[in-house]
């Protein structure tokens, strides 16, 4: 309480009168990890035990497995179904403790789960699934032993195929609490606040009405216990997620839905959307019929009429009328950063300059395979630069125009894992924004059918009644925060053995990168030995 | 306003059960008989609608395989009973080029006309074979016109074949003089003959009138006149005649003067004799517009470059169905051909004076954009159109052979609606792309690789820089 009050009177100074009234008193979520268990009975399993009525219930497996597989509750006569889902499988028959072969009954069956070959896809393999619902259920990297392969996919190109170069030993030895993953949001030095955020990675925009209000709230939560930010997405800001403020970026897109002097003045970061990955180029259009009354009061609107986000600002023809924009912000709200975000044509060089010259703090690029949200498939598989071309592409030319140093440079679009982020850092970003992974932490399946029908069948990408009911804030909330916690130990991990204190320290550090289908010989191919 | 181009669409089901991806596999031994069994709960309401196909049995070789693939049954079911599969129909649809995807997306267009749409982001490979080898540019606030909600409402997808002058001459009254015929055609695409391996009898009289519906054009074997087109549409054969192109077949009786005077395009093959053939067709028939047909072979861009400095004014090249140079060791793919040709041509400076038709392995409406950005003035397509008629590439349509789909049943007004369906989509998600890349002419798409990106030029510009030299093709 002491902590906000002192923050109360900061704001005093800085906030309209008319914005100081309305501000709610912010919350705090704690970041403690706690075991947030899969919401369905059948969680889905690499491997499948069946225990056959040869079983004599003599208690053996239960006292040799490690994880839990094998569950007799008190007081109960026979065993729960075993929690498949927990079982290494294979790995486990190299130890000592394989109850397969040591049931006395050989009551125990193992196979390989067909159903595996159903699910996930190049972009998200199944492993790379199963071990984000185990983070988002533990708050701990996979153990080893479950021999999930989740820290590339098998797109077959991009972060897929790029590696770290680890040195054998670390250069020197670090403990985690050494290590730092907080980035700075705003390298400008002209006197607007500075931002510090504890982990490089913040929340995508998702709007209300392509997700519900529970993911909404629990995408916030999360960013509010890690102390970083979260995205309103473009269909305006609900009113409860006012506690959340001070970590929530507006966003001001094209349809300027929700866009209000107030809501611009409530938060710390605004963000101007140009584009996105999932369909770079293409405005948006919400069918009348999902323009229910909830939506309408959000988003301004009279209900039931279509709403269209045209492509792009109409308002925009140049570099010129987007300093305008930014400009207009900043009066707006004199305590705000900006950000820029763009999608990945050809020339993403030029306009990242661009927009660092108009003003911008930020400046995030979302890639042509990004996004969550409904699109056609046509603009997601073609359109636009993948991010991982985008970033290296950037970070060289702002260096060579000597304005490197003076931008935070986020980037997004297919970000799925804390490999990925390290990555996308070592190629030159300083940090990422995520959305798909949040939603894979909610429990989505990637069966994409977010936008047919009632919306996703699992609770997630809805606004039906009856099918968000699926989960609760506290749930979500629990899964986000085990998944963050999850990925910054990955990271810490991989900063620890390069022997770097700061996530910072690995910006631009393409050398500690390899890439599978390159000689990876640059020194000597540069100097043509 | 001009009248903008645009197809009437309505839905036209599929005929057959559909051949999902996904379906669930019910291990009913065990089944606890729930009050509240799961399978009540699925969005889709899929369960119920399996239980009513299986008592109606129309079908036999036709499982149900409609399941969306959410799990959520799978994951409830109180005594994990259920199993989600792939189908393994759905798995043998195709072949390694026309992949079960391109079946799949090309069924759902062929029946709703509209821009297939998902959630939850890119699912595929980074990048791949062919046209999956590029991407399209976008830009953030270039835009076809400011006019209209998204610029998209003006953009022209029309094209020209023939010649295009290099310069205006004037006659003695100053009014512009001696301009070539043209045809102006409001997309980039025509359809090609149909290819023996796939012929079923009575196709061409529903492409001829998908292209009439879509204002298009068709090629159509010589052989087949008259047959090709059915009684009514001989009644009103006028109507039709500016949508066929004839392929004049040497082995075929010549059409009769009167009809192919009144058609606006003819295709001949290639052969050393060509030009006098054309000169021959173009006195007689001084109005046409003359396609030359060059298979794509080992000499097929040398041969097209040769016959636009010999000044045929249109080039019908011809790879094979999976795009490929034909009969060649390691081929090449179509785009890159018809980059090769088209920069030769630019460099030689007769770009305008030919246009190049580009045909074989254009297989998604994203196809025909970078075939246009590669170089091509109009691509052409016959297999979507077949697939659109719920034909999988079994290649087993040949006499004595039964036809999985059963296009031998299909009704005139099914096979129309379906073709002119899918052609509606792909003209939309022409659209789409050109929307993105802030272009409002498809015209000014030929050859324009400023709006493409080439995975193999970015792996060497960007990762080349990090990483060294590229291992891998
Ligand atoms: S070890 Fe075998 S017999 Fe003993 S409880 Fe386990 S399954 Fe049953
Ligand atoms: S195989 Fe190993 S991990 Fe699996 S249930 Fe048995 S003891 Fe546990
Ligand atoms: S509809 Fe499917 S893909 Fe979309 S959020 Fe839900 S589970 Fe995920
Ligand atoms: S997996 Fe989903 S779509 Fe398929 S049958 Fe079950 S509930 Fe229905």
């Amino acid at each position: 309480m002491e902590r906000f009050s002192v923050q109360e009177k900061e704001l005093r100074e800085i906030l309209p009168e008319k914005t100081l009234k309305t501000r709610l008193p912010q919350v705090q979520i704690n970041r403690e990890t706690k075991p947030a268990l899969p919401r369905y009975r059948n969680e889905i399993a690499k491997y499948i035990i069946y225990r056959s009525d040869d079983c004599i219930r003599c208690g053996k497996c239960a006292e040799l497995c490690p994880y839990h597989v094998h569950v007799l509750k008190p007081g109960y006569k026979y065993f729960a179904m075993p929690k498949s889902y927990l079982c290494t499988g294979e790995a486990c028959q190299k130890t000592d403790h394989y109850c397969i072969t040591q049931c006395p009954q050989k009551a125990l069956r193992i196979i390989k789960n067909p159903m595996i070959e159903a699910l996930g896809d190049y972009r998200w393999p199944a492993d790379m699934l199963l071990a984000t619902w185990r983070m988002a259920e533990t708050g701990e990297p996979p153990l080893s032993e479950y021999e999930y392969n989740y820290q590339a996919g098998e797109s077959g190109g991009g972060f897929d195929r790029i590696r770290f170069k680890f040195p054998e030993t670390p250069p020197v030895e670090l403990q985690d609490d050494e290590i730092d993953t907080s980035i700075l949001l705003n390298h400008r030095d002209d006197g607007r606040p500075q931002i510090q955020i504890d982990v490089p990675w913040y929340g995508g925009g998702m709007s209300f009405g392509s997700v519900s209000n529970v993911t909404q709230l629990s995408k916030v939560r999360a960013a509010t216990a890690f102390n970083t930010f979260s995205c309103s997405g473009e269909g305006g800001y609900m009113e409860r997620m006012r506690p959340y403020d001070d970590h929530m970026i507006t966003q001001v897109a094209t349809g300027l839905f929700g866009v209000r002097e107030e809501t611009i003045q409530r938060v710390r970061i605004v963000e101007f959307k140009y584009a996105q990955g999932a369909k770079p180029g293409l405005g948006g259009h919400l069918l009348g019929d999902k323009n229910t009354p909830a939506v309408a009061k959000i988003r301004e609107a009279v209900v039931g009429i279509s709403l269209f986000s045209p492509f792009p600002f109409h308002s925009v023809y140049s570099i010129e009328d987007h300093m305008k924009h930014l400009d207009w912000i900043k009066h707006v709200n004199r305590r705000a950063l900006l950000s820029t975000k763009v999608s990945t044509p050809t020339d993403v060089d030029m306009v990242a300059v661009g927009s660092y010259s108009a003003g911008t703090h930020i400046i995030h690029l979302d890639g042509g395979y990004g996004g969550t949200g409904a699109a056609p498939d046509i603009a997601k598989k073609n359109i636009a630069m993948p991010i991982e071309y985008a970033i290296a592409k950037v970070h060289k030319f702002l260096v060579d125009e000597g304005a490197r140093e003076k931008v935070v440079l986020i980037a997004s679009g297919g970000i799925r894992t804390a490999h990925d982020i390290a990555k996308a850092i070592a190629l030159g970003a300083d940090g990422v924004v995520v959305g798909t992974a949040e939603m894979i932490a909610l429990g989505c399946v990637r069966c994409s059918r977010c936008s047919a029908g009632r919306g996703c069948p699992r609770g997630i990408a809805t606004t039906d009644p009856g099918l968000v009911t699926q989960i609760d804030i506290e749930w979500g909330t629990q899964r986000l925060i085990n998944l963050y916690s999850a990925w910054r130990k990955d990271l810490i991990e991989i900063l620890k053995r390069f022997g770097l204190r700061s996530v910072r320290e690995l910006v631009g550090r393409s050398d500690l990168l390899m890439h599978l289908d390159f000689t990876n010989d640059i020194l000597n191919e540069l100097t043509g030995k | 306003m001009p009248e903008k181009y645009h197809i009437k669409t309505t839905p036209v089901p599929p005929r057959l059960p559909r051949i999902g991806k996904h379906g669930i596999v019910d291990w009913r031994e065990d089944c606890a008989r729930c009050h509240n069994c799961v399978k009540k709960a699925c969005v889709y309401d899929r369960h119920r609608q399996e239980a009513a196909y299986i008592r109606n049995l129309k079908y036999s070789d036709f499982l149900f395989f409609e399941c969306m693939g959410c799990f959520s049954c799978v994951q409830n079911c109180t005594k994990d009973l259920l199993c989600l599969t792939i189908n393994s129909e759905y798995k043998k649809l195709g072949n390694h080029y026309w992949t079960p995807e391109i079946i799949h997306i090309t069924w759902q267009q062929a029946e709703t006309a509209a821009v297939p749409v998902s959630g939850a982001g890119y699912r595929g490979k980074f990048s791949g074979h062919g046209f999956d080898s590029m991407w399209t540019d976008m830009s953030e606030i270039v835009r076809p016109t400011r006019d209209g909600i998204h610029g998209r409402e003006y953009i022209s997808t029309s094209v020209d074949i023939g010649k295009k002058p290099s310069y205006l001459t004037f006659d003695s009254d100053q009014n512009i003089s001696g301009l070539p015929a043209v045809i102006d055609i409001p997309m980039p695409m025509i359809v090609d003959m149909n290819p023996a391996e796939f012929t079923l009898p009575q196709l061409e009289s529903y492409i001829i009138e998908a292209v009439k519906l879509t204002d298009l054009i068709a090629i159509v074997d010589s052989a087949k006149w008259p047959a090709a087109l059915n009684d009514s549409q001989m009644k009103n054969i006028e109507a039709y005649l500016p949508h066929i192109a004839f392929h004049l077949n040497p082995d075929a009786p010549e059409i009769p003067f009167d009809v192919l005077r009144k058609t606006r395009l003819v295709e001949i093959p290639d052969h050393d004799d060509v030009l006098s053939r054309i000169a021959e067709l173009k006195e007689k028939y001084p109005g046409l517009i003359i396609s030359v047909r060059v298979a794509l072979d080992s000499k097929g861009v040398d041969r097209t470059v040769e016959l636009s400095r010999l000044g045929a004014e249109v080039i019908h090249t011809v790879a094979d169905f999976n795009g490929n140079e034909i009969g060649v060791d390691s081929p090449g793919f179509i785009k890159d051909r018809i980059r090769e040709i088209h920069t030769t041509l630019i460099k030689e400076g007769i770009r305008d004076e030919v246009t190049i038709i580009a045909s074989g392995g254009f297989a998604l409406p994203e196809h025909m954009a970078k075939g246009l950005l590669c170089g091509a003035d109009v691509i052409s397509i016959y297999l979507p159109l077949l697939i659109a008629l719920e034909c999988r590439l079994c290649n087993t349509c040949r006499p004595g052979l039964i036809c999985p789909a059963r296009l031998e049943d299909i009704s005139f007004e099914y096979g129309v609606g379906r073709m002119r369906n899918l052609i509606a989509a792909w003209h939309l998600q022409l659209i789409e792309l050109m929307g993105a890349m802030g272009m409002r002419e498809a015209r000014r798409l030929r050859g324009d690789v400023g709006r493409a990106m080439f995975f193999e030029e970015l792996e060497e510009e960007i990762f080349g820089t990090l990483f060294g030299s590229r291992k891998r093709a």
